[in-house]
């Protein structure tokens, strides 16, 4: 499943989802992600590796800081940048989707950046796009945000040594987060000792457990010894569809402060994909506090998303030595 | 004309007949079943050898699009496609557009289906006018015009008090209620099984209880207003356990499951497979097992099509904004045979679900191998293997999940009143 991720000769064609992907490409990714992260810190921020290609972000959901992260990284790489921002309401269905593609492929497109509300939307893009074309998802309804849980991984390795002997908990809107599904399955594959889970039961997915994690509705007990605590960002709207009775309750029974905090290792990070809504998930004290590597996470972002783009539009050589 | 089918194995569910004799066809109608009758002259001679000889098939429910959505399929092109699949005798649930709410539009679907004259249309008429679950459609006048049935489609009547009162008028005038259960906002918030694979997939899950509570909702009415009901497309096997109970008590309660939950599980969505988006959605394999056990313990009576089809972009983009339905009329039969030869069912309880029990659920005098029926005969060859291929469909709807399914069992001959209209 998922196997048209990668090129028959194993290389990465589109990055959709981690599910699948082995762990020598995990580690592949931020070890070349290691090597990017020296260029911010440069005089000159760039290096000639996708000089002559031309990406699309195609952001049919809002988003400020991954599609920036995503741009600053290609332009790092020398790419060329467009930038479309589609407002779903626009743009009927399904047909409209397809056509806005084959119209942008029409202009010669290496690469799509996707990002859309509908779970499974970049997948079909992957389907319906040219042979020549890379697609990276940058966040699909529910269901993936690869290059969010690769930046996470990378920061979690920049703390710990070892994956095997981590206990990670990840704390909130399970559900309805494509970023904890894609984080799960690269804990997983990285060989993370525990993965657990702390939320109500309405907002964690039905058979969670299928998943491969431990599932806690208590934060004392759940955070008790973790060595990382990843904090979702909870989408206000959830208090509508009676998942929640309030921002207030779900602050005092699943907020990260200071006392919660105290369960976990001394010296475990804190971590949160953004956009933070203060006291509401986390305590500012905590999100600004010494634990915290969350702007961290930022900067790692564009260093992963260098090594995801170099690494698919590498693979494009794959295609073009079969067609000759 | 005068016809004769030579050398096949008849086989008559109702009678639990199964022989190798010869079927003669006068006049429309089946004259008699034997070795040889003397002085008769066939205009035409069928050779079936090697070959099953059955009643037409019944589908309890197809959706042929005509009136209201003519450019996805016409009654013309669906009952092509039906007879194909070997399918005489069709029910139309009400959801067309405009709906069966009054007698025009069942004698414009009867005209249509006349003027194409190859598969008996049957109507179910509205419930409640427009479908809307508020006022009582005119069951009277849709009953006299031809309906076998009333419904509310696949619109859920929320609002009991219509329900029990829809129910009871039913109930006077002796109609078949058909229910498509489904508790409308478990229902409405879902596009799949809410399981393990919605939860891998992050899509929005449609519990098993969406059915469940629909279907005890339901027998309680059914139970208090004494009307006769059926219940469409059960997919769950905990709904299937409830109408097993309610049967042994003795309701008169019938149902039937779609071809596909036989074969199909949540697991089959795979990488977002819209073509196998569907409602009610598929489920867990043990809900397979379970409606499969159904079908042998005789408390789901029938197999049928839930054909619907749909135009090539309603299942192009992302899975949750993909119509749901399936196109089914081609694969009715072979897939329901592939039961047999994987020794889920026996021959002649899975041709009993397509034929006689389906037409005695309509109340009509079809589905049966008999002297002086309509000559409705299906003649199908059991080794015909050959790949499933949507886009060969007769139907306008190529949308099936079953492409590249191998298959045994295919239509050879379709007779409807005993008229060739289908020969492969």
């Amino acid at each position: 499943m998922h196997s048209n991720q990668l090129t028959e000769q194993g290389h990465l064609r589109h990055f959709l989802t981690i599910e699948g992907l082995k762990r020598p490409l995990l580690t592949e990714i931020m070890d070349r992600a290691e090597q990017f992260s020296g260029i911010g810190h440069r005089q000159v921020k760039k290096v000639p590796l996708l000089r002559g290609k031309t990406i699309v972000n195609l952001f049919f959901e809002n988003s400020t800081r991954t599609r920036s992260t995503f741009e600053l990284a290609a332009k790092r790489l020398s790419a060329d940048v467009m930038n479309f921002n589609i407002n779903t309401s626009a743009t009927s269905k399904g047909e409209s989707l397809l056509d806005t593609l084959h119209n942008l492929e029409a202009m010669h497109t290496d690469m799509f950046v996707v990002r859309h509300n509908q779970s499974g939307a970049a997948e079909f893009i992957a389907q319906h796009v040219a042979p020549y074309v890379s697609v990276i998802n940058a966040g699909d309804g529910c269901h993936a945000h690869p290059t969010q849980a690769m930046l996470d991984m990378f920061t979690i390795r920049r703390h710990k040594q070892h994956f095997a002997d981590l206990r990670v908990a990840i704390v909130g809107d399970i559900l309805h987060s494509r970023v904890a599904r894609s984080q799960i399955q690269a804990l997983s594959t990285l060989g993370v000792g525990e993965i657990r889970v702390i939320g109500p039961q309405t907002l964690l997915p039905r058979d969670c457990h299928t998943m491969g994690v431990h599932v806690y509705h208590d934060m004392a007990e759940g955070l008790e010894g973790v060595d990382v605590v990843i904090t979702l960002r909870l989408q206000l709207e959830r208090m509508q569809g009676a998942l929640l009775p309030s921002a207030r309750e779900y602050y005092r029974c699943f907020g990260l402060t200071p006392e919660k905090l105290r369960y976990a290792k001394p010296d475990a990070i804190v971590m949160h994909p953004g956009p933070i809504n203060r006291g509401v998930e986390i305590a500012s004290s905590v999100a600004d506090g010494p634990q915290s590597v969350i702007l961290e996470q930022v900067t790692h972002g564009i260093a992963i998303r260098m090594a995801v783009m170099s690494m698919a539009l590498g693979s494009q050589s794959d295609f073009y030595e079969a067609e000759a | 004309m005068r016809m004769v089918i030579t050398g096949g194995r008849v086989i008559d569910p109702a009678s639990q007949l199964d022989t190798q004799q010869s079927v003669y066809i006068d006049n429309g109608k089946i004259i008699a079943i034997n070795d040889h009758l003397a002085d008769f002259y066939a205009d035409l001679t069928i050779d079936a050898g090697g070959m099953i000889v059955c009643p037409g098939l019944v589908d309890l429910s197809a959706r042929l699009r005509e009136p209201g959505q003519e450019h996805t399929a016409t009654i013309d092109s669906e009952t092509r496609a039906a007879v194909a699949g070997g399918i005489t005798t069709l029910a139309v649930p009400p959801d067309t557009d405009p709906v069966i709410d009054n007698p025009a539009v069942v004698e414009l679907i009867e005209d249509r289906a006349k003027k194409a004259g190859r598969v008996m249309v049957l109507t179910v008429g509205a419930l409640t006018q427009k479908l809307d679950g508020q006022l009582l459609a005119e069951m009277a006048a849709l009953k006299q015009a031809g309906c076998v049935g009333v419904s509310n489609g696949l619109n859920a009547i929320k609002n009991s008090v219509v329900w029990r009162r829809a129910l009871e008028y039913a109930s006077t005038l002796d109609l078949t209620v058909f229910i498509n259960a489904a508790d409308p906002w478990l229902q409405k918030q879902g596009c799949v099984h809410e399981g393990t694979v919605s939860a891998r997939l992050g899509l929005s899950g449609i519990p098993e209880s969406a059915e469940t509570i629909s279907v005890s909702r339901d027998l309680l009415l059914i139970e208090q207003s004494g009307v006769r009901a059926h219940f469409h497309n059960i997919s769950s096997g905990r709904a299937v356990k409830m109408i097993r109970e309610a049967q042994e008590r003795g309701l008169p309660v019938t149902a039937d499951v779609s071809a596909h939950h036989l074969h199909l599980c949540e697991h089959d969505l795979g990488n977002y497979d819209a073509l196998s988006h569907v409602l009610p959605p598929l489920r867990s394999v043990r809900d397979r097992e379970q409606l499969q056990q159904g079908l042998r313990d005789g408390v789901l009576q029938a197999i049928a099509s839930h054909h619907q089809p749909l135009d090539a972009d309603a299942k192009l983009g992302p899975f949750a904004e993909t119509q749901p339905g399936i196109s089914a009329l081609e694969t009715l039969l072979p897939l329901t045979l592939k039961l047999v030869e994987d020794d889920e069912l026996d021959l002649l309880t899975a041709l009993a679900t397509l034929t006689c029990q389906p037409a005695e659920i309509l109340g009509i005098d079809a589905g049966q191998l008999k002297i002086g029926a309509s000559a409705d005969i299906c003649i199908i060859n059991p080794d015909a293997h050959f790949e499933c291929w949507p886009r060969q469909f007769i139907s306008a709807g190529k949308n099936s999940p079953f492409s590249g399914w191998l298959f045994r069992h295919q239509a050879a001959y379709t007779l409807f009143q005993g008229k060739l209209v289908y020969q492969r």
